[in-house]
């Protein structure tokens, strides 16, 4: 655990000098302050070393470098792989397919990384998912726009119940959150009656198989929800906040910052979040399937957030690395399946990236801790 | 807390939090009696109890897990495994029938025991891999969920899950045995009261030299271990190793224990708080079933609903309790 093994040979460290500040999804940086770095070199340089030594700064080491940018290095690694081996990878329809598959988890997942951003957990969005598909054909009459509207709406208090009973009431987010997971689903096949509704209106059709400029219009709107929730991490106080509360709640709240608040608001945006998912699903499905949309979405989204570095410690929100997480995921199983192994073989290997990757965040906090 | 500071409104809050289950599972029951003509009559309640005791052994292993301050998503996997492993194994006879399982659910645990235990990995996240993984394995050996293994009625297994000692079945009966070890080894054992000092604080837990890591490894395996056992006990019920059985079955679990006063926290909790928790899920269920009028959907909004409550209620008796011993 010493500087110096930042330089064996083995693993040259490439050392970009403005990487630091350029790593997007540091916002507040609870742990790559400059504050951390003299802490580290405490107690990492009291041995006195070769000067030229020094250049390497102390969170750049192995670990930090393949928590923070290994899955980017996956995905990179695995497209190339299917660029080689794979028939009609590199083609627009294919890269099309799995982006437009990859986007209700990849939505679902954005909120869930801001959720785990302050510590917390949301199981509730697969339910939450279904919730909303199962309203929007009971206001489809009235109009696109209202059902849409009462479809997000419905996301929302889902996200103000659990953020309320998770804030206010101070209970943990797993519970408070399963309570909406087993309840919502119920819920949702109450309002529809447990059945299958196909979807008739023209504009939700047209917005889950169409196109703009030859991308299709869901991964489009995945795009622009991905760049409005990095820009709220990195540049509205909203999103510090969120990071601070999710580093130190206890500190935040003598700080003055707004806690309960900050909780509720990243709960309901979480809910809103889910509930675009359901929609997006039940676009591309042409149906409103309250049983079968979202189900066990939310260990999908956590998979992906987890994957795409974000530490399920709370303070750090990493909105770039949660995409590549869900393409990640995406790309994995669509690979195994080109290659004709089965399903079994896909959780397998799901599992196994789910255990490297959180034990790569465990040597992360055992560094700094 | 000492004696002196036991005010009436603690005791009172202590008593619901530990008794609350009870309490309320008492008065749903007298409550249907009257409302449900069906529902108070013998046949009903072997139903609730047959479906009581599968779920009721896998909350067992998790009531200890979570009074460690852990959780274990994976169970609901393990018991699917262990229900197909059983209808693999009775092929070659009932104790290759009942091993095959254990071992290899126990394994699993053990697999997330050490995750969590030595490589100091998040509970949350150990077993949610543990979850797809089992998922996989089972997928794996069942031809990717294709052969459904039909378990022979002869089979001394077979006969275990579907006879009866005193009008009860034998799954049953199995499970009161369990949860008599349990509150036995919860309340009377040294590895039961490491399991509540660890909960309520690992760190002092080590430093009083507690082998902490120990034991939470092995309360993982036996999570996983219980988990396999009723699925195998569920798979002898119903004669065959069906593949798509335990999704949710984790979150039943852990609903059931915190329904039964155990904090999420670790520490603190009972193991006949979950015995309720798990009869009190089958009883609304069944109640549901009893009005008919009502679609099944409702079942898990009321469960839901309960949940929500339940720990808001928690939520605010253990804070009443802390302000207390604080000031």
């Amino acid at each position: 655990m010493t500087d110096g093994t930042t330089e064996t040979p083995g693993r040259p460290i490439p050392e970009p000098p403005d990487a630091h500040q350029e790593a997007v999804d540091h916002p507040a940086g609870a742990d790559q302050t400059p504050s951390g770095a003299p802490n580290q070199r405490d107690h990492e340089d009291q041995p006195p070393e070769p000067p030229g030594r020094h250049r390497v700064q102390p969170n750049r080491r192995p670990s930090r470098l393949l928590q923070d940018y290994g899955v980017y290095a996956a995905l990179i690694l695995l497209v190339l792989y299917n660029l080689v081996f794979t028939e009609n990878f590199a083609s627009v329809t294919n890269l099309n397919t799995q982006l437009v598959q990859v986007t209700p988890t990849l939505i679902a997942a954005l909120g869930m990384a801001l959720v785990i951003g302050t510590e917390g957990v949301d199981l509730s969005v697969g339910s939450v998912m279904a919730l909303a598909a199962a309203l929007l054909p009971l206001y489809l009459g009235y109009g696109l726009a209202p059902a849409l509207l009462i479809a997000l709406l419905g996301g929302a208090l889902c996200g103000l119940f659990s953020g309320t009973l998770v804030a206010v009431a101070g209970i943990q987010p797993i519970v408070a959150t399963l309570a909406l997971l087993v309840g919502g689903r119920g819920l949702a096949l109450v309002f529809a009656d447990g059945q299958l509704k196909d979807i008739r209106n023209q504009t939700l059709l047209q917005i889950g198989s169409d196109k703009i400029v030859g991308i299709p219009i869901v991964v489009v709107i995945a795009a622009v929800l991905t760049l409005a929730v990095g820009f709220l991490v990195r540049y509205t106080t909203f999103g510090r906040q969120l990071v601070a509360v999710g580093g130190n709640r206890s500190a935040s709240a003598l700080a003055g910052l707004p806690v309960k608040r900050v909780l509720m608001t990243t709960y309901v945006i979480s809910g809103i979040l889910a509930a675009l998912a359901g929609i997006v699903a039940t676009a591309r499905l042409t149906a409103s399937d309250p049983s079968a949309i979202g189900q066990l979405a939310e260990l999908a989204a956590i998979t992906a957030v987890v994957v795409g570095g974000t530490p399920l410690s709370g303070g750090r929100v990493r909105v770039l690395g949660t995409v590549a997480g869900a393409l990640l995921m995406q790309l994995i199983s669509a690979t195994l399946i080109k290659n004709n192994l089965p399903t079994s073989a896909s959780l397998l290997v799901q599992a196994a990236i789910i255990v490297v990757a959180v034990f790569l965040q465990r040597s992360r906090q055992g560094g700094t801790a | 807390m000492t004696d002196t500071a036991m005010t009436r409104r603690e005791w009172l809050a202590g008593t619901v939090q530990r008794r609350g289950s009870v309490v309320v599972l008492a008065l749903v029951v007298v409550i249907s009696s009257f409302a449900f003509d069906s529902f108070a009559t013998v046949d009903n309640a072997r139903n609730i109890a047959m479906q009581a005791s599968f779920v009721s052994i896998v909350a067992l292993g998790m009531t200890f897990v979570i009074l460690s301050g852990g959780i274990d998503l994976s169970v609901g996997s393990v018991y699917a495994l262990g229900g197909v492993l059983a209808a693999l194994g009775v092929q070659q006879g009932s104790l290759i029938g009942l091993l095959l399982p254990i071992a290899v659910c126990g394994g699993i645990g053990l697999l997330n025991g050490v995750l969590v235990a030595y490589g100091r990995l998040a509970p949350f996240i150990v077993t949610l891999a543990t979850l797809l993984g089992a998922r996989g394995l089972l997928l794996a050996i069942t031809n990717e969920g294709a052969n459904t293994r039909v378990m022979p009625k002869t089979a001394v297994l077979t006969q275990i899950g579907q006879g009866t000692l005193l009008g009860v079945g034998y799954p049953v009966w199995i499970a009161i045995v369990l949860f008599v070890i349990g509150v036995f080894v919860l309340q009377r054992t040294r590895f039961g009261h490491s399991v509540l000092a660890i909960g309520g604080s690992a760190e002092a837990a080590k430093l009083m030299g507690l082998p902490v890591a120990r034991r939470t490894m092995w309360l993982y395996t036996a999570s996983g271990l219980l988990a396999g056992l009723a699925g195998a006990l569920a798979a002898a019920y119903s004669a065959s190793g069906v593949t798509i059985v335990g999704v949710g079955l984790e979150l039943d679990a852990i609903a059931a224990v915190v329904i039964g006063g155990t904090l999420l926290t670790g520490g603190a909790g009972t193991v006949g708080g979950t015995a309720a928790g798990v009869l009190l899920l089958c009883v609304i269920q069944n109640v549901i079933n009893q009005i008919g009028t009502l679609s099944s959907y409702y079942q898990s909004v009321v469960s839901g609903a309960f949940l929500a409550i339940v720990v808001a209620i928690q939520a605010y008796l253990s804070r009443a309790h802390l302000g207390r011993s604080r000031g």
